[in-house]
């Protein structure tokens, strides 16, 4: 286990990311934790899924967190571009349903850029725009080496990025530091091969 | 001076009809009626009467709910209008107002052309009114309401000797034990002697007595106006363009703030508007996520809703009021400035103007052990941030509605399907009980206890999931990092 930073980790600011996957808001609460400053969660009213703050409490102190609920993905683009556009937010997560248009992504991303801020979209998976600047998918992996209730390994791959390369990394979240650790690279975890199932 | 007839005159005023009038008012479980106009009155029908034997004596009686609050709201216009003769006026029971007009009368040429001035305007106006002018206020009173006149100055008694007693303003009862006693004038109760009516009526009546002839004083409490947030600008020549209504609206909101500067009050809601050389109005409405009394900040939160607005054939009068007020005490000047809040509220002010106020929340801690009760959603415009988070056993990042499982026993199921993905269990942990709060109704507890376990799956997926041993089955309800 190490604790060398990810390439491309924390994300750039002034630009707006995605994620996409099972564990795409564990990989928007890890990154809230590493930015400082408050932090906005876009999400559509309809959607029943909602965060739990004891849990977010694992991450990042909720007292942070500004919970936006807007009625469509229109009106969530128009309130997360005037976050990113005032920068007085570190971080903008929305919660996206449908695609973005390259003119949308464009808008986003320039917003970014005259705030200052971040912006990150979790998306469904295989809907990414082509106006972002990096896209990571994010999945839970069981932990066969850690027994006990609080294993977060989780595999993140980069699929894409506008200025580096693209890779995978195992990475575990401490709870206690409130820092993530890169494990040992897929491949070549051990017991990962002879785990059965 | 007494308004006999203020809510059914105020009503007349907006609609006038011929013929007997009538406001009704729903108590007890009856229509009474509450107010009547002269020609009602004429035939015979009284307030408190129902309804329906109003309209038995009276059939083309025309009547009206009647809205007590408004014709309050009347009374307080007509004790800001009654300010044009002399500063102290107050308001006396329902429907009068009282005027303590020592000093002032000479401005409108004298005591006698003042109650002319009154009564015309008020007759202009459409109101029934009965002047009492008097040197005290309990005499004044006697005289509108039972003789209408003028008591000559130093001499209330003789206006009011032959008056009933009911002018001293008593109770009902005592009024009524007067009666029975043969004491029907207040001439007569003067000639009582007075010991006797203090042991058989208390102090009260001798009180009220005292009052009306001067020996004991009684003040006119004038009402203070409650401070006035609206400013206005009108302009000689219409304006249409959205700079220049920005800049009338600037110019009005430094006046505004001024005044909320005074009063050390901070705007919430702040309304701009706009006339058009048509009459017709549009309105911008301003909420604020916190009291602000800061022209610079606040102008800038107006130009998105100024921009939506149709200018039609120009703007010619800007009205900019704060609809509603909040306390902001005066704070001393920090040299650690730090305007990441305000920015933050601003932007909160800004998207609230998008998306409504209320729908920009945060969490705030809530005393339960139920998952989905240990925590409220609270708007963020009118919370503050804070509140412990740590707690003994691991919870979920996502919660959602139970989404129920297959399974069967206490243990929870080696293989299941979830959300048409099948997943393993490789370890669980648990069980931690959760009782549900029997002292509030919640149709989601109604199954019972609940058994939550830890479980991670051989696909990855980390899941919080409930037995329910009382009415057997199994759900997921969260999702782990």
């Amino acid at each position: 286990m190490s604790t060398d930073p990810l390439p491309s980790y924390p994300l750039r600011t002034g630009r707006v990311h995605e994620a996409c996957g099972p564990a795409a808001p564990a990989f928007a609460a890890m990154l809230a934790a590493c930015i400082p400053g408050e932090v906005m969660w876009v999400q559509e009213g309809w959607q029943g899924e909602g965060l739990h703050p004891r849990g977010l409490n694992d991450f990042f102190d909720p007292a942070r967190l500004l919970l936006v609920r807007v009625r469509d993905q229109n009106e969530a683009l128009a309130v997360a571009e005037e976050a990113l556009r005032d920068g007085s937010v570190a971080l903008v997560v929305m919660e996206l349903s449908r695609p973005l248009n390259l003119t949308k992504g464009r808008r986003l991303q320039l917003a970014a850029q005259a705030g200052g801020s971040t912006g990150l979209c979790l998306i469904p998976e295989g809907m990414g725009s082509n106006a972002a600047e990096t896209r990571w998918h994010c999945t839970p992996v069981l932990d066969p080496a850690a027994a006990g209730e609080d294993s977060t390994l989780q595999h993140w791959s980069l699929i894409k990025n506008k200025s580096g390369t693209l890779g995978a990394w195992h990475v575990r979240w401490n709870k206690t530091t409130h820092h993530l650790h890169v494990v040992s690279p897929a491949g070549e975890r051990p017991g990962s091969a002879d785990m059965p199932g | 001076m007494w308004f006999p007839r203020l809510a059914s005159d105020r009503v007349l005023r907006t609609c006038p009809v011929d013929g007997p009038f009538a406001l009704t008012l729903h108590e007890g479980n009856a229509n009474r009626l509450y107010c009547l106009n002269l020609a009602a009155e004429r035939q015979g029908l009284s307030r408190g009467m129902s309804y329906s034997d109003a309209r038995a004596f009276c059939p083309e009686l025309t009547s009206r709910p009647a809205n007590p609050v408004q014709d309050r709201a009347f009374l307080h216009a007509l004790r800001r209008w009654a300010t044009r003769y002399c500063p102290w006026v107050g308001i006396e029971d329902e429907d009068g107002l009282v005027m303590d007009i020592t000093g002032s009368a000479h401005l409108v040429g004298g005591e006698a052309a003042m109650m002319a001035d009154l009564r015309a305007r008020l007759g202009r106006a459409g109101l029934t009114v009965r002047l009492g002018l008097a040197d005290t206020r309990g005499a004044a009173w006697a005289l509108a309401h039972f003789a209408e006149g003028v008591a000559p100055s130093g001499e209330p008694l003789d206006a009011l000797r032959p008056l009933p007693v009911a002018a001293l303003r008593l109770e009902e009862q005592v009024n009524i034990s007067l009666q029975r006693l043969g004491l029907r004038t207040i001439g007569d109760l003067v000639r009582t002697p007075r010991p006797s009516l203090a042991r058989r009526f208390g102090a009260d009546l001798l009180m009220r007595l005292d009052q009306a002839l001067g020996q004991q004083p009684e003040s006119v409490k004038p009402l203070s106006d409650p401070p006035h947030y609206g400013v206005r600008l009108t302009l000689p020549e219409p304006i249409g363009l959205c700079d220049d209504v920005m800049a009338g609206a600037g110019r009005l909101l430094d006046r505004l703030c001024e005044k909320l500067t005074t009063q050390e009050t901070g705007a919430r809601v702040l309304r701009l508007t706009l006339r058009r050389v048509d009459q017709d109005c549009r309105s911008v409405d301003l909420r604020l996520a916190r009291p602000l009394r800061d022209p610079g900040r606040i102008l800038p939160l107006f130009a998105r809703g100024v921009a939506e607005i149709d200018s039609g054939f120009g703007i010619d009068q800007l009205r900019l009021e704060a609809v509603e007020v909040e306390p902001l005490p005066m704070q001393q000047a920090s040299h650690v400035v730090s305007d990441q809040k305000e920015r933050l509220d601003d932007l909160i002010t800004r998207i609230g103007t998008r998306i409504g106020l209320e729908n920009i929340r945060r969490f705030l801690p809530a005393d339960s052990h139920i998952p989905e009760r240990s925590f409220h959603v609270a708007p963020a415009a009118a919370s503050e941030p804070g509140g412990n988070w740590n707690g003994q056993r691991p919870r979920p990042l996502r919660i959602f509605p139970p989404e129920p499982i297959a399974g069967t026993g206490p243990q929870p199921p080696r293989n299941f399907r979830w959300r048409r993905m099948p997943l393993s269990v490789a370890r669980s942990t648990g069980p931690e009980r959760i009782a549900p709060e029997w002292w509030l109704e919640d149709e989601a507890w109604q199954s019972g206890l609940r058994d939550y376990w830890h479980v991670e799956t051989r696909q990855g997926r980390r899941l919080w999931l409930f037995h329910t041993p009382q009415t057997p089955g199994w759900f997921v309800q969260g999702e782990f990092a």
